[in-house]
């Protein structure tokens, strides 16, 4: 399998504070990574400048071949490539649940409203929510909400996916139709990068675990592995506290 | 059953009502005869007292029938509504007092004692408003100095815009697209063209003839289409990233937020002309345009960018995770958003810039209230200012109450919320 994000040595300071600290990270194509870690580690951080939502100070960032660097013209075609699911939804709210998922294939990829809108429909179909296409979004539940963000990025055809926990913002009994969709979408073969605290999930369907503290990838095994027989002692504390 | 007068109870219900009742139809007639009939009952009490004996009587029976929960559906009514304290009650009696005294005389002046009929002042006799004044003059009020005979182009100008509006509503969205396009592109140009004429055979008219309401809705209405785009690049620019665009921004904005209107449209037909070359002249109504509008496309910037201020991160984030670039990330997903926030905002903007017309009156231009403030001073029609002014300004009313319910409406009709 062939890598299709590489980091190396990335570092990233919000004003004095360093956010990443010499951040090492591979991963090939299909392959499904599910970061942890207290909250303020980085997790979230370290996968919004793999799609350039932050800048990094130093380092290398390589997506899909392409370096991520401030003087990267075409940041928008890489983004195209790299959908993001967020943990507020971040749906548009004047558009309806079709529009949401139509709109940047129209506007961006150029595609005829009529394919577009077949996309979105096989998309929402397959996260389960194609009866509210006409609705918007402030009439939908937050697991809703959730699953049409996750159909809007499908939309374009992304090559990788990112999390960032997308459960957090949701009522419990939500949180099972969104990770359902998510466990879809990994059997589908996608890329996955996906921060949560949903260990269940983690077991299911990560190939590779990272445990981040203090802006520092502390742990990168095999999920197996990493459950089971962790080397460090924080993350052996992170995980004798969360499960 | 003894009676506590100062704490009413649901027991003594019928003595408290009926004795209340007396009380405030007392204060009433007190209040009536003393204004309608000149009969002043309580003239022996000294001068403030006097005066105020209907409101106390009114407020002490009031007191009385302030019985809560009493099972009578209106009186309760009454209670929670006009009645609720006795500071709300003296409030309440007074209010209707007010009404009561002061709008049968603004009726009279407007309409019973009033003049419809006849030419000239001398028919105005009957002490009321003299209507007689804004019949004569209504030519003049809606189409300035315009040449009569020509008044029918301002007249189908208007009537294409009205019946292009019309259409609008009714037509499919397709359709209506096409029409939108054409109002603000296209229309703009043949309206002015031909009211200002000079080709296709039509006389040629200055704009200094032009004037009254139709210069009142030419001015508001090129203004307000010009400085809302104006506007929404100033507003964007001054949340640019690229230092020149922003610093020139906030300078624009501060500049002409800073400077009275008049003081520019003063500037712009006095000191402007100076930098032309010789020989070079700018129509005046072109310059009063460009002034307007640049003074409320600054205006108009804060207001738009306090809708983007407002619009969450998220949402910036989300069209960027999309692969949208600057300019479809604010024209499909932020605009969209910060504009409908802000549409109280910027009908404000707009009411004010319609009520600001009046000003341009400094280079020349008389629109309605400049027409009225000329007619006013015709030896003929002398004293006629109250009629003028009020007339003035009941036809700004209109325009502005209209445009306000259009943006509720508006409000309304994009608001996704449930």
């Amino acid at each position: 399998m062939s890598k299709i994000i590489e980091l190396k040595n990335v570092n990233k300071w919000f004003d004095k504070f360093q956010a990443l600290k010499d951040v090492n990270l591979e991963v090939n194509q299909q392959e499904k990574i599910v970061i942890c870690g207290p909250s303020g580690s980085g997790k979230s951080t370290l996968i919004r400048c793999i799609n350039r939502l932050e800048e990094h100070q130093e380092g290398q960032i390589v997506v899909d071949g392409k370096e991520i660097s401030e003087n990267t013209k075409d940041i928008e075609k890489i983004r195209a490539e790299v959908g993001m699911v967020f943990q507020q939804f971040n749906l548009f709210p004047h558009l309806s649940i079709l529009d949401n998922c139509t709109l940047a294939p129209i506007w961006v990829k150029k595609m005829p409203k009529k394919q577009a809108e077949e996309i979105a429909m096989e998309n929402l179909k397959r996260v389960q929510i194609a009866d509210q296409a006409k609705k918007f979004p402030g009439q939908l539940s937050g697991g809703q909400q959730q699953r049409c963000a996750l159909a809007r990025a499908l939309c374009m055809k992304p090559k990788i996916m990112l999390f960032d926990e997308p459960t957090s913002a949701l009522d419990p009994e939500m949180i099972k139709e969104v990770l359902d969709a998510m466990v879809d979408l990994a059997k589908a073969g996608m890329t996955m990068i996906v921060v949560t605290h949903e260990m269940g999930f983690a077991k299911e369907v990560a190939d590779n675990m990272i445990f981040m503290d203090e802006g520092r990838i502390v742990e990168k095994a095999k999920t197996q592995d990493f459950f089971n027989n962790p080397k460090s002692d924080r993350t052996k504390l992170f995980l004798s506290q969360i499960l | 059953m003894k009676l506590n007068l100062v704490k009413p109870s649901k027991e003594n219900l019928n003595t408290f009502v009926t004795l209340g009742s007396v009380l405030i139809l007392v204060g009433f007639f007190d209040f009536l005869a003393n204004t309608f009939l000149d009969l002043n009952f309580t003239g022996f009490l000294p001068g403030g007292l006097s005066f105020l004996t209907p409101i106390i009587i009114g407020v002490i029976g009031l007191h009385f029938i302030r019985i809560e929960f009493s099972g009578n559906r209106l009186l309760d009514k009454i209670n929670t509504n006009f009645n609720s304290s006795n500071f709300n009650a003296f409030l309440s009696l007074l209010v209707i007092f007010a009404l009561i005294k002061y709008i049968p005389p603004i009726l009279n002046w407007f309409i019973f004692d009033a003049d419809f009929a006849g030419n000239t002042k001398q028919d105005c006799t009957s002490g009321g408003a003299c209507w007689v004044f804004v019949k004569v003059w209504l030519n003049r009020f809606v189409y300035g100095m315009y040449p009569d005979t020509e008044q029918w182009r301002i007249n189908i100008a208007f009537f294409m815009l009205l019946a292009l509006v019309g259409a609008s509503f009714f037509v499919p969205a397709k359709i209506k697209k096409y029409i939108l396009i054409f109002l603000l592109f296209v229309y703009p140009i043949i309206g002015l063209k031909l009211i200002s004429g000079g080709d296709f055979g039509l006389e040629y008219i200055e704009t200094g003839a032009w004037g009254g309401l139709s210069l009142t809705f030419i001015v508001s209405a090129f203004a307000l289409i010009l400085c809302f785009p104006v506007g929404m690049f100033l507003a964007l620019g001054r949340r640019s990233n690229l230092p020149a665009i922003r610093y020139t921004s906030i300078g624009f904005i501060e500049l002409w937020r800073g400077v009275p209107l008049i003081t520019v449209l003063f500037m712009s037909a006095v000191m402007f002309p100076m930098f032309l070359p010789d020989g070079t002249y700018v129509d005046k109504l072109i310059r009063v345009l460009v002034a307007i509008t640049l003074f409320e496309a600054a205006y108009m910037a804060e207001v738009i960018r306090g809708g983007l201020q407002a619009l969450p991160k998220g949402q910036y984030e989300a069209a960027k995770s999309l692969g949208m670039g600057y300019w479809r990330m604010h024209f499909l997903i932020v605009l969209p958003q910060a504009l409908k926030l802000v549409i109280p905002g910027i009908a404000n903007t707009f009411l004010a810039l319609v009520k600001d017309t009046p000003l341009i009156f400094v280079v020349g231009l008389l629109e309605l209230a400049g027409m009225v403030n000329l007619a006013k001073t015709n030896p003929e029609w002398l004293g006629m200012a109250m009629e003028g002014y009020v007339f003035a300004g009941l036809v700004f009313w209109v325009i502005c109450y209209a445009m306000s319910r259009y943006s509720q409406n508006l409000e309304k009709k994009l608001s996704t919320e449930r």
